[in-house]
């Protein structure tokens, strides 16, 4: 027997009202990662030793760009997820918690933003 | 609400390490490190997108023997939580609870991270400056 009311079944949003958004997007995000992750890391070793000429002309083709932005985009949300469930987990004073939730949000916003930003400059032709 | 003093069951201090724990703390460890080589990523990008002198300083970092070691982390970290993720998501669709297959899983995840980071050190190291 449910003691929960038909609407709450219905709903689907459980205890934390979220439901299961942070669960899936970890998920999707995860996926998305795993070619991105190491097309990414194959195409910079390919790279080492390069000057910035050949760096932005590398990255400038529409793919490279996309690619690396598609992965830039997964990767900040993953990490706002995953590093969000490290501080609930371990930070039980409130204040802090939220402190530092809030502080996760913005530093991911903006890294994700400035590099984002950093692959479309160079991709013009900054 | 964290100042309520009630009693504690045992922590990780009192059970002894196992492969099934130790992997499963060091996903969230590596987690972290990633987290934190993003910023080096993104530091990487902007100095690129700064121009030729910030990039080229944002290299030589790389090239030290400090960026070397956090480079050779950041990629160890890499293949780990990428290796051990898969693994999540066959738990995710109900495969491989069984503890002789977690046991398996596990240090198929510990091998596979030892040979991708090593091959991709052989090869930055070879091809490095040719590319």
């Amino acid at each position: 027997m449910s003691l929960r009311t038909p609407l709450g079944r219905v709903r689907g949003l459980g205890s934390a009202k979220h439901g299961l958004d942070h669960w899936w997007y970890q998920r999707m995000t995860a996926l998305a990662l795993i070619p991105l992750g190491i097309w990414l890391l194959s195409s910079f070793v390919a790279q080492i030793g390069n000057d910035h000429d050949a760096f932005k002309a590398w990255l400038g083709t529409p793919g490279r760009s996309v690619g690396t932005s598609l992965f830039l985009f997964a990767a900040f949300y993953h990490m706002k997820l995953g590093v969000q469930v490290v501080i609930e987990d371990y930070v039980h004073t409130r204040w802090i918690n939220m402190t530092l939730l809030i502080a996760t949000t913005f530093i991911c916003v903006l890294l994700g933003t400035a590099s984002i930003f950093a692959v479309l400059k160079l991709a013009f032709g900054g | 609400m964290a100042q309520v003093e009630r009693p504690l069951s045992p922590h990780l201090q009192i059970y002894k390490p196992q492969i099934s724990s130790v992997l499963s703390i060091l996903h969230r460890l590596t987690g972290i490190g990633l987290a934190v080589g993003t910023l080096l990523l993104t530091w990487w990008l902007t100095a690129a997108a700064y121009g030729a002198a910030a990039f080229t300083h944002a290299q030589g970092f790389m090239a030290s023997w400090v960026g070397q070691l956090l480079l050779l982390g950041f990629t160890f970290a890499f293949f780990y939580h990428l290796s051990n993720g898969i693994r999540h998501m066959f738990w995710d669709i109900g495969k491989g609870f069984a503890i002789e297959t977690m046991n398996k899983t596990g240090w198929l995840v510990v091998i596979a991270t030892v040979v991708f980071t090593a091959l991709t050190w052989f090869l930055g190291m070879t091809m490095g400056g040719s590319a």
